[in-house]
């Protein structure tokens, strides 16, 4: 009979032991490929954000342009060792989750919500042949509305200007939030200016900018039903570029170059 | 006679048995991987391959299914199969897979899957339950491919990514039809596709469930008046 409980309870039982056993083979096996293009996929979108990527050369050769470097938030010098971590694979959003590698931020201090900081983060210098420097990467997050937005900023060697924005991670709506993904979006934060007066002035403001305001240049149009979303990039940036952020470390490169 | 059963069973669900036009199953990602040739590609041999091998799977242990539990049977061997083909995706066409996103995981509750398993994998042998699932997977990329080169060729001007008409907007002379990029297009082009082949093939329209009339209440209330 096949309807027997035994007969029930073994065949289940075996079906689901196969099936698992597939599963796992599967996920186990593919594991390494899987998370070499997550990585490149991360890498492309750094190099599309320092605008230099191209599709034809390999990712490897494109990535070694750029050069890593830790960041101290504490102090803001920028280091090329950390303990025994590995520049290159060093990811700063997993030590961010790491108890004795990141700090709690101080809610009120908090805008972006961000609420776990990495002690050493990690950015990316874009060097020309002659060794100057001609852009800044800078790995940055926050909240918007449905969940934390993980993004490259990219800025020009006098430290100010931006010349590129992509973000890699986000679960903001499709159509509406989603749209910190288009690319004329994205494109209309090239040439703005962060710093005023040593005051991050730059905003994604609602609806369009008026060219003619003396402020348009820290001024970015807002994502048209995605206020939320807006604001939250408006807050990341507010943050990353604030004094917890990057400001320290950004004077620093300024002193050195 | 057992060849030409093989044949009927792979070809008969290409379009006079098809999974979508006629039975109207799978209507989910039809709408919603079609913008793009491509992608449309992945998905096809994607759910093609998934449900070939749950059929021959399911087959190969019909005989052994305790009837109160089959459908959950059925389900972890789908399930289980689509995890395989997402890992596979995730692993060597990760472009492809982020695009397709949730829907490569939605193909555990596509129609198409359950229906060949329960209508004809549990009843059929291995081998032919198999060219039934490859049959109806096909059937299921015919209408698939079908919108999808409709959707991306006088939606975007291109095919595969390829520029075939260029647009009005890099300077060339074709004006992009933007709705054809949005979901409700594929509604369209399936119900248009479903007609033509309905046309072509009388015996598939289905009779009337009901009938409609005329306005019936304001001439019945006058009939009443009226006897009075």
């Amino acid at each position: 009979m096949n309807d027997s409980i035994i007969k029930t309870l073994t065949v289940s039982f075996l079906v689901c032991l196969f099936c698992s056993l597939i599963v796992s083979y599967a996920a186990v096996n593919l594991r390494d490929l899987q998370n070499l293009n997550k990585l490149n996929d991360q890498r492309i979108k750094i190099l599309k954000t320092a605008a230099i990527y191209s599709p034809n050369e390999s990712i490897e050769s494109q990535f070694s342009r750029l050069t890593p470097k830790f960041v101290d938030f504490s102090t803001g010098d920028l280091l090329d060792q950390y303990g025994d971590y590995d520049l290159n694979t060093y990811d700063p959003v997993y030590f961010s989750k790491q108890p004795s590698h990141s700090t709690p931020i101080p809610s009120s201090e908090d805008i972006a919500i961000v609420k776990n900081k990495e002690n050493i983060g990690k950015i990316y210098l874009l060097k020309d042949s002659s060794e100057n420097l001609e852009k800044v990467i800078l790995p940055i997050r926050g909240y918007g509305l449905w969940g934390t937005l993980y993004g490259y900023i990219a800025i020009d060697s006098d430290l100010n200007t931006i010349r590129g924005l992509e973000f890699y991670a986000h679960k903001e709506t499709p159509g509406l939030g989603a749209e910190v993904d288009n690319p004329k979006w994205k494109a209309l934060w090239d040439g703005k200016s962060i710093y005023k007066d040593d005051q991050v002035e730059i905003e994604v403001i609602k609806g369009k900018v008026d060219p003619s305001n003396k402020m348009a240049t820290y001024q970015v149009d807002g994502l048209s039903g995605a206020t939320l979303t807006s604001r939250g990039v408006t807050n990341m940036l507010v943050y990353w570029f604030g004094e917890s952020g990057y400001k320290e470390t950004l004077k620093k490169i300024n002193y050195e170059s | 006679m057992k060849v030409k059963q093989y044949k009927d069973v792979l070809s008969k669900p290409l379009i006079e048995e098809n999974p979508i036009t006629l039975q109207i199953l799978g209507i989910c990602s039809a709408l919603a991987v079609t913008s793009n040739l491509s992608v449309t590609l992945v998905m096809c041999v994607a759910l093609t391959s998934v449900v070939s091998f749950s059929n021959l799977f399911i087959s190969l242990i019909r005989n052994y299914i305790p009837s109160s539990v089959r459908i959950i049977v059925q389900m972890t061997i789908i399930a289980s199969l689509v995890i395989v083909v997402d890992e596979l995706l995730k692993a060597y066409d990760y472009e492809t897979s982020k695009k397709l996103s949730v829907f490569v995981g939605l193909i555990i509750t596509n129609c198409i899957v359950m229906g060949r398993a329960e209508a004809f994998a549990m009843k059929e042998k291995p081998f032919i339950s198999f060219l039934d699932g490859l049959g109806n997977g096909l059937g299921y990329s015919v209408i698939l491919i079908a919108v999808a080169v409709v959707r991306e060729l006088f939606g975007a001007g291109t095919l595969m990514g390829y520029e075939i008409f260029s647009l009005v907007s890099n300077g060339g002379w074709y004006p992009a039809n933007n709705l054809l990029l949005l979901p409700p297009s594929s509604f369209i082009l399936i119900g248009l596709m479903i007609w033509g082949i309905r046309e072509y093939k009388k015996d598939q329209i289905e009779p009337n469930e009901f009938k409609l009339s005329g306005h019936a209440t304001a001439p019945d209330l006058r009939k009443k008046e009226a006897n009075v």
